[in-house]
């Protein structure tokens, strides 16, 4: 096989977060005693650059390069805008975070910076390999983040268990990758699904190994019934690293799904879909029910992550092209509204006080009209309340699973998210409606402050003018 | 046939005439003062005969996770360097690039005094 | 003379035993550590076999990349497992429930 220079061009944003990551390091390294705010600033900037260059780079045709391993089409430069969009929010909050509990260390801004490097390889893979690598990348470097606050018992209990779920999964994927590897000869996406275009009959071991690769994922997405590590890690971990956790690689594993099953495996959709379908429901039904029981904040947005990626899913389950527009509109709303609660909840805080209790909240409008105010908004959206976004991301979905005859899936699915509202108006009735017993102050600055009061308003920007995401997604794909 | 394995046949002769100029030059001009330290038997630290199931340091964990990262990544070095004139200039920059990657983890480790034992 | 299904059958047995030692095992988190080692090797065991079958090389260097991210994987895992060490004194598996809900 003659050795060919592959084009650089469509990777290079990655390229560009890899050096700077790298730069960001050795800063941290040499400078970060003296300038610890460099470290932070050089890692927002290599975000903004990086995201810059995926817009200025935005692939009207997909082209792929390094020897059929990597792609870049319209999909993946959307999820990589919105996944660094994510971040950069999620490192402003991570740094008052941080700075208030006196954990501020430059390899917090080193990993995260990896980890979307990570997220970035997975969402543009067109081979086994390159999606394994980026996977284990963003896996490995929030493995890390979970367990960067060493003083804590808990953080690193949830570590534990982050990992070796985690890995557990990855070696399920792997099997699953083995066996497709061993049915089609090949390791990249579009030769595995030319293989079973030409085929005719579907091979058993190649089902069997779609079966192992759906395993994997839903244990990554953390879809019921293999979402146990979900609620430890989102409650164990410090909170910065929960909203990170809780948001970007929501949109990554999203990407993954994407590669994985209609890149790759479009010939047994069949298939997939049944599967799917019974982790939507189960997905649903136990994040929007166990939900119920949390007193903790930081639980009971870990149970509602389970019901949303119920949701994301059905869209998936459609099997359209419309279908899984939906569902990547669903993931990046969902990706917004998770960073506002998780946000919000780091925003209350201040040092020893993590205000993750339910109980933290009663009484909110008393202390802060405002902060109450978006509460108000991230968890009317949340539940999916008209006119807030988080609604039109359901309706999207829902409109999608009317549309491919699964009528059933829909009405479960809606009786659920009425289930559901009872949590999040839970919330609401707490900061409205109760006494607040104590009132610890509020600590965070204006900059927090507006950029809490940012992402809430875009949500509600986005439910009254939802078309042109949802347009944008549409495009995207194609 | 046999003839292809003559290189390593000289490859091997070169080595033991090495090894045994060595240890004789060592034995012969090398100045030889015993003590009780320098003879007993020693391994890593541990005592060479005792229970092999007793409690040992936790800083050796450090040393195995930075030996196991380092150690591996070797293993990328051996296809490179077979087809190494295939892939030009390119496959050789490649390389380096990889191997800068490492660099800068071995200066983050040592700057961050990971190699000291104290 | 060994055929595919034999290296096949050999790599189902690793992995099932892998998994099995992480849900059975109660005691200690270092043997949840090797398990996971040995589902990645039963993996590369399958990879292998399928590479050679095929005479496709692409598997084998699948196999390299994934003995490395084992590698990364083992050493982010100890370093999890020091940590934990050090804020509770012990690595029993039945340990780790102060989370629950």
């Amino acid at each position: 096989m003659p050795f060919v220079t592959p084009e650089f061009l469509p990777a290079l944003p990655e390229i560009l977060l890899a050096v700077m990551a790298c730069l960001v390091l050795l800063v941290d390294l040499y400078f970060g005693r003296r300038h610890p705010s460099w470290v932070f600033l050089l890692a927002q900037a290599s975000l903004v650059l990086c995201a810059l260059l995926c817009i200025a780079l935005y692939p009207e045709e997909p082209t792929t390069t390094f020897n059929g391993t990597f792609r870049s089409d319209g999909m993946s430069a959307v999820l990589k805008v919105f996944m660094i969009l994510v971040t950069y929010f999620v490192l402003f909050y991570s740094k008052f975070y941080l700075d208030v509990r006196d954990l501020f260390k430059g390899e917090y801004f080193v990993l995260s910076l990896f980890a979307v490097l990570g997220m970035m390889i997975l969402v543009s893979a067109a081979s086994l390999l390159t999606l394994y690598l980026g996977l284990e990348l963003m896996a490995l470097c929030l493995y890390a983040l979970v367990a960067l606050n060493r003083e804590s018992s808990m953080a690193s209990e949830a570590a534990m268990k982050y990992f070796v779920l985690g890995a557990l999964a990855s070696g399920t994927l792997l099997y699953g990758m083995s066996l497709l590897y061993g049915v089609t000869g090949s390791l990249e996406l579009d030769r595995i699904r030319e293989y079973q275009s030409v085929g005719g009959e579907i091979d058993i071991i190649l089902v069997l190994g779609l079966v192992f690769i759906v395993v994997g994922v839903a244990f990554k997405l953390g879809a019921a019934p293999f979402h146990m590590w979900v609620p430890d890690v989102y409650e164990g971990a410090p909170t910065s690293v929960t909203l990170f956790v809780g948001t970007a690689p929501k949109i990554a594993a999203f990407g993954m799904l994407m590669r994985l099953l209609v890149d790759g495996l479009a010939g047994v959709q069949g298939d997939w879909i049944e599967m799917l379908t019974i982790l939507s429901v189960l997905s649903m039904a136990v994040g929007n029910i166990i939900a119920i029981a949390q007193t903790n904040l930081k639980r009971m947005l870990a149970y509602s992550t389970i019901a949303h990626v119920g949701f994301l899913l059905l869209g998936i389950i459609a099997g359209t092209r419309a279908g899984y527009a939906a569902s990547m509109f669903y993931v990046i709303v969902y990706a917004l509204m998770g960073l506002g609660a998780f946000g919000m909840i780091i925003v209350l805080g201040s040092k020893g006080f993590e205000s993750d209790r339910l109980d933290d909240f009663r009484g909110l409008n008393e202390r802060s009209p405002w902060l109450a105010f978006l509460v108000l908004v991230l968890m009317l959206s949340m539940a999916g309340v008209p006119p807030f976004v988080g609604f039109w991301a359901k309706w999207s979905v829902l409109r999608e699973v009317v549309a491919a005859d699964q009528v059933w899936l829909a009405t479960v699915a809606v009786v659920l998210a009425v289930i559901g509202l009872f949590y999040y108006l839970r919330v609401v009735r707490l900061v409205y409606f109760e006494e607040g017993q104590e009132a610890a102050p509020l600590v965070c600055g204006t900059d927090v402050k507006v950029m809490i009061s940012t992402n809430a308003l875009a949500i509600l920007a986005l439910g009254v003018y939802p078309s042109a995401l949802l347009a944008l997604c549409v495009t995207a794909l194609g | 046939m046999l003839q292809n394995y003559l290189p390593i046949l000289v490859f091997i002769v070169i080595a033991l005439g090495m090894g045994t100029v060595m240890i004789l030059a060592g034995s012969i001009i090398g100045p030889r003062r015993p003590d009780a330290e320098k003879l007993s038997p020693y391994e890593c630290g541990f005592e060479a005969f005792e229970d092999s199931r007793m409690k040992f340091d936790v800083r050796y964990y450090l040393v195995a996770i930075l030996f196991i990262i380092f150690d591996l990544e070797i293993a990328f070095l051996f296809p490179w360097a077979v087809v190494l004139d295939e892939i030009g200039t390119f496959g050789f920059l490649a390389m380096m690039a990889f191997l800068a990657v490492l660099v800068i983890g071995f200066i983050y480790e040592w700057k961050k005094g990971a190699l000291e034992w104290e | 003379m060994l055929s595919l299904p034999h290296f096949l059958g050999l790599g189902a047995i690793l992995f099932c035993l892998s998994v099995a030692g992480i849900f059975l095992n109660r005691k200690n988190v270092i043997i949840l550590l090797m398990a996971i080692e040995l589902l990645l090797l039963s993996v590369n065991m399958n990879f292998i076999a399928f590479s050679h079958f095929h005479g496709d090389l692409a598997g084998q260097i699948f196999v390299f990349f994934i003995l490395t991210v084992a590698a990364a994987e083992a050493a982010i895992g100890l370093a999890i497992l020091v940590v934990l060490f050090r804020s509770r004194q012990t690595i029993n598996v039945d340990d780790l429930n102060t989370m629950k809900g």
